[in-house]
Formats: structure tokens, sequence, C-alpha cells
């Protein structure tokens, strides 16, 4: 959108500010096509290199990727349901392809759990006792890394150094290191997540902290109070509502990262939706997928709105799993 | 200031009680609620079984896997014979075919061993046929193997089996009589054969081997030993510097080292066992070592193909795991960028193409990372392709709802102001959109391509490949978790360095 029109003659004045323009138009453009230039070749490089490092070549395994489509359709649409469910199938013929009841957990005497509900529960509280884990140690540790309550230069440093270690360290490696010590099972699961979760929320938490309104510690200061006494009725009441937020979204997170570890040996439907997808078994693979995915929703669907509760609207974010 | 007596602030909290006194149903609630995470803690130890699971736990070896992290061990095993030692490394000892440690000091003398003749050793109790088999077969046996000694000088060792000198061999070797290894200032362990001397600090701890049969401690056990019961293997400990076993057949040192073996080049390299001024000399200026290739050459050569370490084989996981992250940001960014305006209210007033769209990102990001993960793994092979398409439709499903969130939210006015003067369509989200919510969508790329470096190590541990893949494996073995250290410590590095890059560029786009 050119401001001068040809046809104008422009002063001495005029035509330096032209020139100036002139030359800052062209050097933007030339850092454009330089930045397009680059991730075009960055991304041709990574494509190349992740299509000659992969085990199979991305245009051989296309048809693959239909076929396994194609594979994951079940001998009929009830089947899904009775997977699901552990009802008896049809087709059984005593493979682990059709057994379904097999995985009932019972309850009672009659009553029983579906194996995946179970499962998924198993999941779900993995990913409720490692928040839980998180928000208490994190709400401990946040107070002691926020600048406006810890004066002690060295205890600040060492504890937002020590959070930084427990967010960075992946949690594959944590929960790799205890299942070598504890053997599978849910509890190196819930202890990987929940140290990735203190060093998580400590940060999200001492950022709150420092932004917090400090009169009603002062008026507290004035009247003599300790430090805890200033914390918990000073700043935790203002924290709180905020606090919760970052936990449930935390949760939302966790759900979804305790999934993942239990599919390398975690426990809980990570470990059955691995199992399921690598034995070809459709119409258990197609059940777990939908509780997976209907449990994903509603957790996210109740934190929303327990968020939207607690702080109103400005707690709407979508976080990285990171 | 205003200064109030106890009466008076007896009143005013008796005029506002609640203030002073919370009502019994809020006070109800936090007992409810502290009683109802207490409860939920006890189910979840039950439902877990926590304590059992804390109980069965492999906790002794917790810190020798913790201590492999950093540091090493050198395992030589001091095998008894009749009347002499012999020292062994296990095959593949970081000390390399020839290992001669400073640390581990012999004595040598010659003593008389017992060969077992070819045929009648077997059973030197069986004195007929040995002793026919001795008659015979002593001549031969003196020109085969020239230590022999004649069959009457009998050494002490086979005093308890007079009648079948002659069946037995022996001849006169140098051999090991008296190890003694050195475990850390003031901590050392004596092995002769019968006996074995173990000293910490200024006890000491003598023990009386029956060969075969029995370890017999002299006097109480030091708090440092322990025994199983009377009789079997001694366990010594010596803090972090290392332990030995005393089995009734030979010792078993193992002795620990800070650092990491052989990082720059195994045992089999040229290299190995030079110092970084040898190996500099040798690469500048040295004679070629291998004929036909310059040193340089073969240095890289030996260092990238390190057998312990994998240099090669890790950077090159490391960067699939970066290809991953990166071109599944980047593509998941052009296909949502479009999408999203198709799904903004206020851009394309469809409400069901909206709301259409709208369910199909919740779809794609709610069917987890760890199910496109698994899926496209058991379709394009594993592999950096199944992880890129992974990361691509999980993000274009979180890119796609928060692109058209931001769309959603933006001040109308400018826009308003450009299709005043007439422009066409595109020009309208060209020149009154698109200024208000690039810088945005690209820090929200910048954010997840971030946090996406470290997913892709997840999801490659379920077989989308990458480091995440190989650092699984190397967890699984249980005995290389110093190579899990060296890939954790590459990418944390990795994980910093894409921290600050992003966190840069973000402050340049929107100054935050």
């Amino acid at each position: 959108m050119s401001v001068t029109s040809p046809g104008t003659v422009l002063s001495a004045a005029g035509q330096t500010i032209e020139a100036h323009w002139q030359a800052l138009a062209a050097r933007r453009r030339l850092y454009t096509i330089g930045g397009i230039l680059f991730m075009v070749l960055a991304m041709g490089g990574s494509l190349w290199f992740a299509n000659e490092s992969n085990a199979g070549k991305f245009f051989d395994r296309l048809p693959y990727v239909f076929d396994f489509i194609g594979q994951l359709i079940p001998r009929d649409g009830m089947e899904i349901w009775r997977a699901l469910f552990d009802l008896p199938s049809p087709y059984d013929d005593g493979s682990l392809k059709y057994n379904y009841p097999d995985g009932r957990v019972y309850l009672t005497q009659s009553l029983y759990m579906p194996e995946y509900f179970y499962k998924m529960l198993e999941t779900i509280n993995i990913a409720l006792v490692a928040t839980f884990i998180g928000f208490g140690l994190g709400f401990v540790l946040s107070f002691l890394a926020a600048s406006n309550l810890t004066t002690r230069r060295w205890l600040r440093f060492f504890v937002r150094r020590f959070m930084e270690v427990l967010r960075a360290f992946p949690e594959i490696v944590i929960a790799g290191f205890f299942l070598a010590i504890l053997s599978l099972g849910a509890v190196p699961a819930i202890m990987a997540v929940a140290i990735h979760t203190i060093g998580a929320l400590g940060k999200m938490f001492f950022e709150v902290v420092e932004n917090a309104d400090m009169r009603a510690e002062e008026g507290l200061r004035a009247v003599g109070a300790t430090w805890v006494e200033r914390v918990w009725f000073g700043i935790v009441p203002q924290v709180l509502p905020n606090f919760l937020s970052y936990a449930l979204l935390r949760l939302e997170i966790n759900v979804r990262a305790s999934t993942i570890i239990g599919a390398v040996g975690g426990g809980g439907i990570g470990e059955v939706l691995r199992l399921s997808i690598s034995q070809g078994h459709e119409a258990k693979t197609l059940a777990i997928v939908l509780l997976l995915f209907c449990t994903i929703v509603a957790v996210d669907q109740f934190s929303a709105w327990l968020r939207h509760r607690l702080v109103g609207k400005q707690a709407f974010q979508t976080a990285p799993g990171g | 200031m205003t200064v109030l007596d106890a009466h008076e602030a007896d009143a005013l909290a008796a005029r506002h009680p609640d203030v002073f006194e919370r009502s019994p149903r809020k006070r109800l609630v936090v007992w409810l609620i502290t009683g109802g995470i207490v409860l939920y803690f006890v189910f979840a130890w039950w439902f877990f079984s926590i304590g059992q699971v804390f109980a069965n736990g492999n906790w002794g070896i917790a810190g020798t896997y913790m201590a492999d992290w950093i540091s090493y061990e050198i395992r030589p095993d001091i095998e008894y014979r009749q009347n002499h030692l012999e020292i062994s490394f296990p095959r593949f000892s970081p000390l390399g075919d020839n290992p001669a440690p400073d640390w581990l000091t012999e004595k040598r003398a010659t003593v008389e061993i017992e060969t077992e003749s070819p045929a009648g050793a077997a059973s030197p109790s069986s004195s007929t046929s040995g002793g026919f088999l001795g008659g015979l077969s002593g001549g031969n046996e003196s020109d085969t193997s020239g230590g022999l000694l004649g069959p009457m000088e009998s050494g002490p060792s086979s005093a308890d089996l007079p009648e079948v000198d002659q069946s037995v061999g022996v001849r006169r070797e140098e051999a090991v009589i008296e190890a003694s290894v050195s475990i850390g200032a003031g901590k050392r362990v004596d092995v002769f054969p019968g006996r074995v001397e173990v000293s910490r600090g200024d006890e000491t701890l003598i023990l009386d081997i029956v060969q075969g049969e029995r370890v017999e401690p002299r006097g109480p056990l030091p708090d440092w030993a322990s025994q199983r019961e009377p009789g079997a293997k001694v366990l010594v400990q010596f803090g972090f510097a290392g332990r030995a076993e005393i089995e009734d057949d030979e010792v078993k040192i193992r002795r620990r080292f800070l650092g990491w073996e052989n990082f720059f080049f195994d045992t089999r390299s040229p290299f190995f066992d030079r110092s970084a001024g040898d190996v500099a000399y040798l690469v500048l200026f040295g004679e070629p070592l291998q004929p036909g290739r310059s040193n340089a050459a073969l240095a890289w050569d030996n260092f990238v193909n390190n057998a312990d370490w994998q240099h090669g084989d890790v950077w090159l996981k490391l960067l699939q795991t970066i290809v991953m992250a990166f071109v599944g940001t980047v593509l998941a960014t052009l296909l949502a960028f479009p999408l999203a305006f198709a799904a903004a209210r206020n851009i394309y007033p469809s409400r069901i193409g909206n709301f259409m769209l709208k369910r199909f990102f919740d779809f794609l990001r709610s069917v987890d990372m760890l199910i496109w993960a698994l899926f496209f793994t058991r379709a394009f092979g594993p592999g950096p392709l199944a992880g890129i398409s992974a990361i691509f439709f999980t993000d274009t499903g979180t890119f796609g709802k928060l692109y058209s969130e931001a769309l959603e939210n933006i001040d109308d006015k400018q826009r308003e102001g450009v299709r005043s003067v007439g422009a066409a369509p595109a020009s309208v989200q060209r020149y009154g959109v698109l200024p208000q919510v690039l810088p945005v969508f690209l820090s929200q790329s910048l954010y997840f391509w971030e946090s996406n470096t470290r997913s892709a190590t997840i999801i490659g541990a379920v077989g989308a490949g990458g480091i995440g893949l190989k650092l699984w494996e190397a967890m699984r073995t249980n005995s290389d978790w110093e190579n899990v250290a060296y890939m954790v410590l590459l990418i944390l590095l990795v994980v910093f360095v894409f921290d600050n890059i992003s966190s840069a560029l973000r402050r340049r786009l929107i100054g935050t």
C-alpha cells in the first residue's frame, strides 16, 4: 500500500522519508524471505531425515496405514460394547481376542466391574494421587521460592533450582528407575507423575504468590504474627483459588501423562491399550479408545467447569502437556 | 492511632460474629474436605497396595542403581586353588583385555600345582586305575609338559592322597599366592589360599575358608560385614567405594570408581587407555595407527562408534526427537491456521461449520497423544514418522482450539476500518485480523514446540522412535544407568537450549 502517488513530486524531506521507508520495507522483505527460506530448508531437511531414519519409508508404508485402519473395523458394531462391558461374544473361540468376560473384576459374587473401567479407574487414581502429592509439596515449596516471602536469597535459589530439576527431568526416566526397584505396577507411575507435578505446580504457585497483594501480610506482620501465620492467614486465602485452578489444569495433564506412563509398564489403561493394539484386537482397542476419549473429555469438562467457578474467565487456557 | 481495650474488642467481636466465628456450615466443610482427602489417601493406599509394594521393593539395589549413574564398577574375582589363587576379570571389563590395576597387588611365588593327568584324573580316589595309568604315562607327561616334577616329589597339597601321587601330575609354576585389594584409604581385602583378611580402618576381620565348604569368621562380625547363616558367604560393605563377597570358593570384589568409564574410546580402540595429551599428539603428529587412514579419522570413528556409549547412535536418536517435535509442531501450525479461521464464529458465520470444526479439534486433542503414537507406530513402523504424526494430530486440535479462541476475541474496529474503505474479503483478513493474532499464534506455537520436545521423548518410549526408545531400552537392561544419565543430560541440555530460544523469540514477537 504505497502512500505516495507516482505523479507527486516530493520535497527533499519527503524524499528522505521515502528513501528510509523503502529501505525499511526492503529489509523487512529480506527478513521475511530469509525466514521462509530457512523454514523451508529446515522442514525439508527434517522431513527427509525423518523419512530416512524411519523403519519404513513414508510412501511405502502409506498403504499399510489404510490397511491398519481397515483392520480396526470389528466384526460387528456390537463387539465394541461387548468388549467394553465384558459381555460374552458370539465369536468366542477361546482365543485372547474374544475372551471379554475373562477380564471381569468381581466386586461381589455377581456384581462385576468391566476390566477396562477398572483399569481406567486405576489410571485416574494414579493421576489424582499424584496431583494431591504434587499440590501438597508444591504448595509448601512455592512460599519458600517466592521473593516476597522468603528473604534468604540462597534458600530461594536452592528451592527454585530444585523445582526446575524436578520439572525438567523426563518422567519416563523416573518411572523407569522406580519400575526397576518396585517392579511393574502403578506405584512407580504415581511417583514419576507426582515428582514432575511438584516441580510444575511449584513454579506456577510461586508466580501466583509473588503477585499476591502484600497488605494483608503487612497487617499481620504489624501485630507480630509469625512467618507461618502471615503466610497462612495473609497469603493463602488470596492465592488458594488460583492454586486450585492450576491444580485442576494439572490434573487434566496428569490423566494423559499417567496413561502414557501406563503404556510403558505403569499399569492402568495405557498398558492394556498398548497390548491390545500390538496384538491386533480391534474390538478391544476401539472399546479402550472410546472409554479413554470419554474419560478425558469428561475430566476436561469437569475441570473447566470447576475452574470457571473458582476464578472466573481468566483461568481459561490450555497448557501444553510438558 | 486508635487503641482498643480488651473489653471493647470483645464487644466488637460480639457485634460481628460472622467475621470472628465462622458459621458451623463453613467449619464443617473444611473438616469434610480434610477428612475426604485423608479417606481418599487411605483408599489409594489400599487400592494400589502401596505398603506392600514398598515392602517388596528391591531397595538394596536402589543405591547401586543410583551410584551407577555417575560411577562404574570393576569386578575382579579371586578364586582359591589348593595353594594359590587365580584372579580373573569378566570378559567385557572396562579395563580392557589385559587389566593390571594398581589397586590390586599380587604376590607371586613358585608353587607346586597339581595337574590332573589326562585320563586318570576324574576320580583320584580309585587307586588301582590311577596307579596303573600313572605308571604308564609318567614318562610321557614329563615329555609333553616340561614343568612336570618327578612323581615322588609330591607337594604338600597332595599329601592327603598319598597313594595317587603318580596319577596326579604336579608341576612347578609361578602363581599368585597372595592378592591384596585396596578399596580406598584404610580399606583392604587380603586374600590367601584358605584365609581372607579384611581391614577397614583399625578393625580387622579374619575369615578362614574351608574350600568349597564353608566360610568361618574368627571372632564376631563387625557391623559392616554380614553373614546369613553360619558357614555361608560373608558380605563386606565399604560404602560407595565398593563391597566384597567372600564365598567358599572365591572372593568377588566390586570396586567402584567415580566417573564414566571409557567415555571416549572403548577397549578395542587403539586409543584406549591413553592420556588426552597422548591422543592429541597421535591425532596431530603421530604415525597412522591403521594403514591408509589418518589418525584423526580413526579417532573420530572410534569415538562415534564407541561400543559402550554409542555416541553416534545416541546423537542420531536425539536429532530424531528434535525433528519429531519441530516438524510436528510446524505442520500442526500450518494446518490449524486456515482451519481456525473457519472455526471462528466471527470470521466464518456458519453455526454448523463452526461447531463441527470445533468438535473435530476437541476430538484430535482428546484422543491422547499416546493413542495417536501407538496407532502410527503400528502403521508406519517405529521411527520418527510415527512421532511426527502423533504430535501433528494432537497439536492440530490444540492449536485449532487456541487459535479460533484468539480469533473470536479480536478487536472488531480494525476489521471494520479496513472493510469501510472497500477492501476485498481476503484483504480484510490480511490487514484487519492477522496483525492482531499473528504474534499470539506464533507465541503459542513456540510454547508448544518447546513442550513437545519433552513430550516427544516420552512418546518415543512407547515405540515412536527417537531418544525415548533408546532411553527405555537402556533402562530395561538395568545395568546401563550411566548411559541413561548421559542421555538425560543431553535431553536436559536440548530442552534448556530450546526453552531459551523459544522464550527469546516470544519476547521479540509479543514483548512478554
